[in-house]
């Protein structure tokens, strides 16, 4: 199984390059539709520069905003889309993983506790799809702007309320959605550079977490209640 | 149109660890085997290699090594008055699937259960009274004491290399071991894994208020070891990814390395991948079984396998999912309480807690499961439970390392979870976080247990297997007790601040706990109570054979790797040396 996710990795690559010219025929028609347009550009623009694969432009504003709310700029890190969280997250939800690879789908679709867990129809993807389209329902109709056009102060209050679950979504629960993101963009920020997140190892050197080899047999007595020695941190591309 | 393959004198469902060292003593003892997996082979040494290993997105996030839910799940209710719904993906337990099965991810945690535990019904009624036991915990003797155990958990510790300390040789008690462990023959083959910072404040700290601290025992050498089947195997390497990864050391056991490179190519043996058991073929007047259907997942087409001999030997869930569908032995009814396949679910009441110490460097990325630091003083009976409303307990483990970026950030509680705070206190407590775990037992109740699910199906039309099961009050109280006790250390670790985390009233199928599941095919002395006798075998078809958590008649304090691979040389050592000159039932009851 483990080899298949090596040839999954190869596919997103090529995947890639195709994908750059299906995003800039996208964006070819998002450029008739001035309000999108506006709002990649103006509040995001990292948004804009970026190729994606599945994501469309007003998905790829929305994670952008997120990952920079969730995961700010300040002396410790560059924000979660310097550190490519949006791009890690288009390329998840157009994985397998995002398609519902390893999931069981069959209905009958009931609700369930809590204590049961996910039994919404919806892959990944759809799911982040239809909560993307409620959150920015949400904020439209609360704030008068989708929420990548939103101001800082307002976007953490946004995602406050989802967080609590007291934004009230159209057919979705905002708590779900919520975590749902938060983890994606942890999963973004901190997991190895292959996916597309944590850009020149940003997540890594924040913490002290010095990656690969992690062979520590001979440094474990040494290091001891003692600081290791880390220069650079290493991911697996530094080795292959 | 099912395919009729040529007969073989044993076919074994499930090539984890209990299948591949089953069909490897099998063939030594001269039987021709299949072995039959539902997942794909794994080849370590093309899959199980740096860098590609250390990939915590796709291992632990994504959870690469687990069985397809697509193929098949469980679905789960906390009582019988609930709609069970399906696991859409893993979250509380993760089956592995692929040769190697769960040990290819385990934590390597190896223990023995006490000898106590073995018969724990009649050593509480003779402390406590029979009226003690409450009527709704069916907990039972084993049909096993540990010492007819004890010469195959030595074998067991020899396959898999384990690194610890011995605290009771042939009955002479040593200090820095385990002091309440049954007696052990022989020390661990390999001296204990070396002990992490927080593994060693733990220690004194224990120490200090009176416990008795010692090395977990890990399954995998902490130096070069040639294991019982001849393999050389690596050492730790203190990697600190593997929770849900496989080794690329060669170190933690796995049957796909600790005993297949020696297997594979004995021409009495034969492995088939992508090979899913449909159902065991029983002829219940004969009282036998007669092999095994099987569809090849590759293909989509049908097999039957006919066998002289068939070994159950799939996950504890899976296990009983097989008898309940193949309709060998009688169901069990919580209602009446008769019946027994799917009797005696439990799923280990394991609750935990974090310490954070300003000023201590834990460098949590290095290090092992095997380098935290244990103590047992309240597990099983070693502590008297009069007065305190609960019976059972668990090892109390504490101590820092193994915290990969994703999962492995710990936050003192009411610490955001995102924005610029929650990355301030992040970069803060990376270093000084400490983790604890209480590894409680669960005692088996009326009320958990599994069967068939009416409404949903697997990828090749069965029922679903259904699982109903939530903590007990005993439990609970156990496992807060638990909790009480490990504050003591804990604060005489005097942290900058600390957190313990009680179990949620209600069992939650998300978020990860503990892959422990035990029971539903359990074993005992008389087949009205039990699936299958001392040996594994069934009651209901004597050349039918279970090995794994599954037969466990209770979950004691413990994690079940160790007494599931002891239970399963014993059942080898009868099947070679008994059953195969002389086919029968080996229990008369």
């Amino acid at each position: 199984m483990a080899k298949e996710s090596s040839s999954r990795r190869d596919f997103l690559k090529g995947a890639g390059v195709a994908g750059a010219s299906v995003a800039a025929a996208a964006s070819g028609i998002a450029a008739c539709t001035p309000d999108v347009k506006t709002a990649a550009n103006a509040a995001t623009p990292e948004a804009a520069s970026e190729s994606w694969l599945i994501l469309t432009p007003q998905q790829a504003a929305f994670f952008t905003a997120a990952a920079d709310t969730i995961i700010p700029k300040d002396a410790l890190s560059p924000s979660g889309s310097e550190s490519g969280v949006p791009v890690f997250i288009d390329r998840q939800l157009a994985s397998a993983w995002g398609g519902g690879d390893r999931m069981y789908r069959a209905g009958p679709f009931v609700k369930g506790t809590p204590e049961q867990g996910y039994q919404l129809p919806l892959t990944p993807h759809q799911f982040f799809v239809a909560g993307v389209r409620a959150a920015d329902a949400w904020c439209e109709k609360t704030y008068g702007k989708t929420f990548d056009r939103l101001d800082q102060p307002k976007r953490d209050e946004a995602l406050t309320a989802m967080q609590k679950g007291t934004a009230e979504f159209d057919g979705l629960d905002s708590k779900q959605f919520f975590a749902a993101l938060l983890t994606i963009n942890m999963e973004g920020f901190f997991a190895d550079p292959i996916y597309g997140g944590n850009r020149d190892k940003a997540s890594w050197r924040m913490l002290g977490f010095p990656g690969l080899p992690a062979t520590y047999a001979e440094q474990v007595d040494e290091y001891r209640d003692k600081r290791y020695p880390m220069t650079e941190p290493q991911s697996i591309a530094d080795f292959s | 149109m099912v395919t009729k393959l040529k007969e073989v004198d044993a076919v074994i469902i499930g090539q984890g660890l209990t299948g591949v060292t089953m069909a490897k003593e099998l063939t030594m003892a001269g039987l021709t085997v299949v072995g039959l997996e539902r997942g794909p082979d794994r080849r370590p040494q093309e899959e199980v290699v740096l860098p590609r290993i250390r990939d915590e997105l796709k291992y632990n996030a994504r959870k690469e090594l687990m069985i397809d839910n697509a193929v098949d799940t469980v679905t789960f209710r906390n009582n019988s008055e609930q709609t069970a719904l399906p696991i859409r993906r893993w979250g509380a337990f993760l089956p592995g699937e692929g040769v190697g099965g769960t040990t290819n991810h385990w934590g390597g945690l190896h223990w023995r259960f006490l000898p106590a535990d073995f018969h724990i019904r009649s050593e509480i009624t003779q402390r406590y009274g029979a009226s003690a036991i409450p009527a709704d915990m069916t907990i039972a003797d084993w049909p096993v004491s540990y010492d007819e155990l004890e010469p195959y958990f030595d074998k067991f510790d020899k396959l898999c290399g384990v690194s610890g300390k011995a605290g009771n040789l042939k009955g002479r008690k040593i200090a820095g071991g385990n002091v309440f462990e049954g007696a052990r023959a022989n020390e661990y083959p390999n001296p204990p894994i070396k002990t992490s910072a927080g593994g060693l404040l733990f220690a004194k700290a224990a120490q200090e208020v009176g416990f008795h601290p010692f090395p977990t025992p890990f399954s995998a050498p902490s130096q070069s070891y040639t294991n019982v089947y001849g393999i050389a195997l690596g050492r730790c390497e203190y990697c600190g990814f593997c929770g849900r990864n496989s080794c690329e050391a060669n170190a933690k056991a796995t049957s796909a390395t600790h005993v297949m490179p020696v297997l594979r190519n004995d021409p009495k043996y034969t492995l088939r991948t992508r090979a899913f058991v449909k159902q065991i073929n029983y002829d219940k007047q004969a009282k036998k079984v007669t092999g095994v259907t099987w569809i090849d997942m590759k293909t989509g087409e049908e097999y039957e396998q006919p066998a002289g001999m068939v070994i159950l030997s799939a996950f504890t869930l899976g296990n009983t999912h097989m008898m309940l569908y193949s309709g060998i032995g009688e169901p069990y009814d919580p209602k009446t309480g008769k019946g027994v396949v799917g009797k005696n679910y439990c799923y280990q009441f394991e609750a935990n807690g974090t310490a954070f110490f300003e000023n201590k460097v834990l460098n949590p990325f290095m290090g092992s499961p095997g380098d935290r630091i244990a103590f047992d003083d309240f597990n099983g009976e070693n502590f008297d439970h009069s007065g305190l409303g609960f019976f059972g307990g668990g090892y109390i483990v504490g101590g820092s390392g193994a915290s990969p970026p994703i999962a492995g950030r710990q936050l003192p509680e009411g610490s955001p979870q995102w924005g610029a705070e929650w990355k301030k206190q992040t970069v803060k407590w990376y270093y000084g976080a400490m983790d604890f775990n209480t590894q409680g037992s669960v005692y088996a109740s009326r009320a958990n247990y599994l069967d068939l699910d009416p409404t949903y199906k697997d990828a090749i039309g069965r029922p679903l297997l259904r699982m109903t099961y939530n903590g007990t009050d005993n439990d609970h109280k156990m496992s807060r007790y638990l909790l009480s006790r490990l504050e003591i250390v804990v604060k005489a670790m005097n942290p900058t601040s600390y957190s313990l985390r009680p179990r949620p009233r209600n069992f939650t199928i998300v978020p990860y706990q503990s892959t422990h599941n035990t029971g539903g095919t359990m074993m005992g002395s008389n087949p009205r109570d039990s699936v299958v006798n001392r040996f594994g075998q069934s009651w209901d078809a004597h050349n039918l054979f279970i090995t794994g958590a599954s037969l466990f008649p209770q979950q004691h304090g413990y994690n079940p790797t160790g007494t599931l691979g002891a239970l399963m040389y014993l059942t080898t050592d009868k099947i070679v040396k008994d059953y195969i000159g002389k086919p029968g039932p080996l229990v008369h009851a």
